[in-house]
């Protein structure tokens, strides 16, 4: 539980995870943000007005997963780094998963990193597709992970094998 | 002696906002700070900050320090004294500062106090040994400085300091072996303490450190599970290795020249000890004193700009100065600190401030 160690529940997952349907569509933005805290980045930085204008500060971010296209803007404007696209549609075998990161050295794109899950524990391999770390994203880089489709849920951040 | 309309104690977030907000308005200033830099706690803060777009969420604080104190640079009618520490106020409304081992005395004819919190420590046995620190000692030394305060941290505190912190020391390459936090939930928001725990560091909530090892300096920390009273459960213990134990169980307002100047104090937990009366725009019971930012209770640094901004409107515009904003602007930064307080995460500011006012 969140509030006990840090580590969503799968009913916290399941209440703001995009039906089936809306996955098998392609990329799609998952707010992983779930409490109630003064913050609203993500909605001023979503272009396409997928994420619903907040009425009070405090409110959590929604997003309409019919307007959301997977572009991942709003992921490096959230100071939660809570926002991930998903995309199921990547390969027949694999799952593309953007992740927020603020590590250095930043991986190379083809390089085999461990995906983690939620709780910190290893998954398995996974391997990069693309580094976005652009000026407007600020040092918050995107790393896209391609990894098994059943991990698609589960990888949220990842390790690098070389030691510093 | 130095004559000034507005002096302000304080170069962080709240004293750099209150100073352009009254240099704005027309009002002469000095801004004083001790260190040799302006911007206070936010030089550090390497993250993005929460808040809304007008109070520049997502902002790095680094940046936000950069900007602000730019602008104060900047302005002719700031005149800022850096490496200058206030020592004193006296009844007659002087203020003595020490700049390069030289007393200078000034007499302002509205005094801000924004001097900000200083880091309450803990007590166990062993707490004495090179290693221990405070949390905002170590992200200093990571952030500023770039040293390192050693390879395996333990991190006492779960609040957003505590979090954020162990988030920065990963960043630096130094490994955090856990977060403990005496009560039964997470102080910090979920987001900060769901990033850290998937980098893997994992946080013990109802633990607390029974005591430090170490002969010369630290090597590790007996932590301990406690119960819904608070009390340690024998049995639980648990050697955590560690060569720094980072202590981030809080601040406390840095309120010494208030008791110097008389005003009326209170003791407020919620706002981390002892807090100066004040109203609502922000003068305290002594007439021309006011507070801004963490000093009159600990805060963030959204709250402590907005605060800045309302003291440093009010200030000017007692000495006469007006603008054809002014109350707009004042409405505008009383509205924004509400909506900042309102949620959920504000009850407990909520609640201190309902005790502190004057
Ligand atoms: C690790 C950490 C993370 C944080 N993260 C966030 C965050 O994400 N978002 C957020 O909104 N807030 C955050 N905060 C809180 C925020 O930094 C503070 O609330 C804010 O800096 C308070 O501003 P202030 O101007 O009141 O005080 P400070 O920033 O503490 O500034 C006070 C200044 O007064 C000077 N001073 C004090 N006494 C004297 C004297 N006698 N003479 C001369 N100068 C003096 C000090 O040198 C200092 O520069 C964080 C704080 C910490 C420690
Ligand atoms: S991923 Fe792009 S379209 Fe989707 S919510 Fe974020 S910014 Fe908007
Ligand atoms: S920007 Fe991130 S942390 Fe802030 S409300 Fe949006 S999702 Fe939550």
């Amino acid at each position: 539980m969140l509030p006990l160690n840090g580590i969503p529940t799968p009913e916290d997952i399941a209440a703001v995870m995009p039906t089936e349907e809306r996955l098998s569509k392609g990329p799609v933005a998952i707010t992983e943000c779930f409490q109630n805290i003064p913050c609203d980045p993500c909605y001023h930085s979503c272009k396409r007005g997928a994420i619903k204008a907040f009425t009070d500060i405090n409110e959590r971010p929604q997003i309409d997963f019919d307007k959301c296209n997977g572009c991942g803007s709003c992921m490096s404007r959230c100071p939660g780094l809570a926002i991930f696209v998903v995309d199921a549609t990547y390969s027949d075998s694999e799952a593309l998963v953007k992740i927020p990161y603020e590590f250095l050295p930043l991986p190379r794109v083809n390089q085999i990193v461990t995906a983690v899950n939620r709780a910190g524990e290893e998954l398995g391999n996974a391997k990069v597709v693309k580094v976005q770390n652009t000026k407007a994203q600020d040092k918050t880089a995107l790393v896209w992970l391609a990894v098994p489709k059943n991990l698609m849920m589960e990888s949220r951040h990842f390790l690098v094998k070389e030691v510093r | 002696m130095i004559h000034t309309e507005i002096a302000i104690v304080g170069g962080g977030p709240a004293g750099l906002a209150a100073a352009i907000k009254a240099a704005r308005l027309g009002a002469g200033v000095v801004l004083i700070d001790r260190n040799d830099y302006l911007g206070g706690q936010l030089i550090k803060q390497t993250h993005r900050f929460f808040g809304s777009k007008q109070q520049r969420a997502s902002e790095r604080g680094i940046d936000i320090a950069r900007e602000l104190s730019d602008e104060v640079m900047a302005n002719e009618k700031i005149v800022v004294m850096a490496e200058a520490t206030v020592l004193g106020y006296y009844e007659d409304g002087v203020l003595a500062v020490e700049q390069q081992g030289k007393i200078t005395t000034i007499k302002p004819q509205r005094l801000i106090v924004a001097t900000g919190g200083a880091e309450k420590s803990l007590l166990f046995p062993n707490n004495d040994l090179p290693g221990v620190y405070g949390a905002g000692a170590v992200q200093t030394l990571v952030n500023v400085f770039g040293v390192k305060p050693g390879n395996r941290v333990l991190m006492v505190g779960a609040g957003n300091i505590g979090v954020i912190v162990s988030y920065q020391l990963l960043q630096a390459g130094v490994e955090v072996a856990g977060i403990i936090e005496a009560g039964p939930k997470i102080g910090a928001y979920w987001v900060h303490a769901a990033k850290v725990v998937r980098a893997g560091v994992p946080i013990f909530t109802r633990h607390t450190i029974k005591c430090a090892h170490g002969e010369r300096e630290v090597t590790g920390a007996t932590i301990v599970q406690l119960d819904d009273n608070w009390q340690q459960i024998p049995g639980t213990e648990r050697l955590i290795d560690a060569d720094v134990i980072c202590l981030s169980v809080g601040l406390t307002p840095l309120t010494e020249i208030l008791w110097q100047a008389g005003c009326k104090m209170t003791f407020v937990p919620e706002l981390g000890g002892n807090v100066p009366l004040r109203s609502e725009g922000l003068e305290t019971s002594v007439p021309g004193i006011y507070v801004a930012g963490d000093v009159a209770g600990i805060e963030e640094a959204s709250a402590a700009m907005m605060e800045g901004a309302l003291a440093g409107l009010n200030s000017a515009s007692s000495l006469g100065y007006t603008g054809p904003d002014l109350n707009e602007d004042r409405a505008n930064v009383l509205e924004q600190l509400e909506a900042l307080r309102s949620g959920h995460v504000g009850e407990k500011i909520r609640k201190g401030l309902a005790q502190a006012a004057l």
